[in-house]
């Protein structure tokens, strides 16, 4: 594929949901702690890797509204599309389940889009560049925050080691279709928008097997998956969390505060 | 809530500007240092407030007793002297 102009391209759309909409569900999912963590500390924690989650997901959807040429802003595009129009990674919609599930699916999103993102802040797309640079420091944290968690989790209790160890076995396999790539992902590679997935995956398996070695979690076996949220194949929690996070828009169109 | 009762108390100091003094702003709970840090960063910065944080376990700090405040801090009261605007520059002095 040739250098393609951003405006139209419904390659980069795709790409730009992707990303959008992993970092907008995963903000949702994050958010539906307020009020309920372990310990009112946490409460602000997670509430602010939300709150970043639902910044990267506002410039990366914005930035889709206007590839796409039709006029639809962040919050259309993020609030009124039908569940088989996102293309988030079907990890990023797991339930939150207990403290420890939600910090293993933090744990794997975040080396993920840190990989990624510091790849990306040299971006063939300056826009996307941009916006990589950007959310990698705030990633940087997010990273910190969930990594040291899983490691006191971990190499915790009998019962916190248990539990971590459970939800890695409950969550590995959705980690997948973070690196299988299809053609949009060869197409944002081929234009030097995007690095390529092999690379990312590279450093996330590092990164995470570290990780797991500290925490004193067994690496689970990969195995053979074909869902993929990526191209809108969703599984039925995704439903419940649009429920929620569009109720208000679609009670009340165009309302805002 | 209650696994907060489990974690010890850090006072939290907050650096607003390179070349100013850490101020005390509050305090959290945390299980090591690490994590007040952490907590502390996520708690007490979210709106810029600081460039450096220190984080000191609440029960590392010893503090004066109240009780005694008539004893240790009322007799400064009448040393006038010790104020600097307490004495007159002779003219001669040009600069002080």
């Amino acid at each position: 594929m040739s250098a393609a102009a951003p405006v139209g391209s419904p390659t980069l759309l795709r790409y730009l949901l992707r990303l959008g909409d992993l970092s907008l569900v995963l903000g949702q999912r994050l958010g539906e702690w307020v009020g309920h963590a372990p310990a009112i500390e946490e409460d602000l924690g997670l509430a602010n890797i939300a709150l970043d989650m639902i910044g990267q997901a506002r410039l990366l959807l914005a930035y889709a509204g206007e590839v796409e040429g039709g006029g639809r802003g962040e919050d259309e595009i993020a609030l009124l599309r039908e569940h088989g129009d996102y293309l988030n990674p079907v990890l990023a919609e797991q339930p939150n389940g207990d403290f420890g599930q939600t910090i293993v699916r933090q744990v794997l999103i975040d080396a993920f889009q840190l990989e990624l993102y510091e790849r990306l802040a040299s971006s063939a797309d300056a826009r996307l560049a941009a916006i990589a640079a950007k959310s990698v420091k705030e990633t940087r944290y997010h990273m910190r925050y969930s990594g040291g968690w899983l490691v006191r989790l971990g190499d915790g209790t009998a019962e916190s080691h248990a539990r971590a160890q459970s939800a890695l076995d409950r969550l590995w396999p959705y980690t997948v279709e973070l690196f299988a790539e299809d053609e949009v992902d060869r197409a944002m590679a081929d234009d030097g928008i995007a690095p390529p997935l092999a690379a990312v995956e590279a450093g996330w398996s590092a990164r995470i097997g570290e990780l797991l070695g500290e925490a004193t979690l067994e690496r689970p076996r990969d195995r053979p998956y074909t869902w993929f949220g990526k191209r809108g194949e969703h599984s039925e929690h995704l439903g419940y969390l649009l429920a929620e996070m569009q109720y208000l828009q679609r009670a009340y169109p165009g309302v805002q505060w | 809530m209650q696994n907060n009762r489990d974690w010890p108390l850090y006072e939290i100091f907050v650096r607003a500007r390179g070349g100013l003094d850490h101020k005390h702003v509050g305090s959290l709970h945390a299980a090591d240092a690490a994590m007040a840090l952490e907590h502390a960063r996520d708690l007490y910065t979210r709106r810029e407030e600081g460039v450096s944080l220190w984080v000191v376990r609440s029960s590392d700090i010893t503090a004066s007793d109240p009780a005694d405040a008539e004893s240790l801090f009322e007799p400064a009261r009448d040393k006038i002297y010790r104020h600097p605007t307490f004495y007159d520059i002779p003219d001669e002095v040009k600069t002080l």
